[in-house]
């Protein structure tokens, strides 16, 4: 059997379902954040299948602005969790209930 | 076929290691099998003939946003990185979300099957000239938005690293 388009994106979204239960599952921020960025790269990678079989640059620019994105991302989101961390001394989501009640 | 044999490697390689990082125990072995899982689908970019993206992915990716995620670990040591066991709620919910993204994938897999041929000749990613013409041509305007947008994300870390005095916690 040849290796085409479908087997590509089958792949794509077998790693995303990966990453979204990595969100749905974890409890510790940075684990899910890495999960996050699991589905970002995912996505990516049916990108990069759409582009080469369609012939297409397009797609390939995408996964550019994609990785550029998700260094500013993570960039942001680590700040946020270093911040979170020194004020409320844990990064556990089940602990982070402030807005409860 | 050669090809087809890289593709279930690097393809099973990468699944591996995404599993991996869902269920280590330790948050930097979760880091370090998503640096593995990103080599793999480098490897995978390089079957697809995007070469310029399995480079940048490995730096990017892997020399940076997993560098510095392995720093913020070290830096707040989250209680040795180790996680409680799942709650009954938690694994419930999971299943259900798992079983209806099994039938999606299953349903994608059986039905939704696109014809597409290989295009003659060498991809277009392979071309490094191309990303360039690309990039300042048609994507002219987005590559500058995304330049402004580092700029702002360079600040909002800098202003949110800073420590604020004088602000209350919630209780």
């Amino acid at each position: 059997m040849n290796i085409g388009l479908n087997d590509y994106l089958f792949l794509s979204a077998l790693l995303f379902a990966i990453g979204f239960f990595g969100v749905l599952l974890r409890k510790n921020t940075l684990v899910i954040y890495m999960c996050l960025e699991l589905m970002l790269v995912a996505v990516t990678l049916a990108l990069v299948a759409f582009s080469r079989y369609n012939g297409t640059m397009d797609g390939n620019v995408f996964v550019f602005f994609i990785l550029t994105v998700a260094a500013a991302e993570v960039a942001v989101g680590l700040a946020i969790i270093v911040a979170l961390f020194r004020r409320r001394q844990t990064v556990q989501v089940d602990e982070l209930n402030a807005l409860r009640n | 076929m050669t090809a087809d044999l890289m593709f279930y490697i690097f393809s099973t390689f990468t699944v591996a290691c995404a599993l991996a990082v869902v269920f280590n125990r330790n948050a930097v072995n979760a880091a370090m099998c998503f640096l593995l899982a990103l080599v793999g689908l480098a490897g995978l970019f390089v079957l697809l003939e995007a070469y310029l993206l399995a480079v940048l992915l490995v730096f990017v990716y892997a020399g940076a946003v997993v560098a510095l995620f392995l720093f913020i670990i070290m830096l707040l040591d989250v209680r040795g990185g180790h996680r409680p066991n799942f709650t009954k709620a938690t694994v419930f919910s999971a299943t259900a979300a798992a079983a209806l993204l099994a039938v999606g994938l299953l349903s994608l897999h059986s039905r939704g099957r696109i014809e597409a041929a290989l295009p003659a000749g060498p991809g277009v990613g392979a071309d490094l000239k191309s990303y360039a013409y690309q990039l300042f041509t048609l994507y002219l305007l987005p590559v500058q938005i995304v330049g402004f947008m580092l700029l702002i994300a360079m600040l909002g870390v800098i202003v949110l690293s800073k420590r604020h005095e004088g602000l209350e916690d919630v209780k």
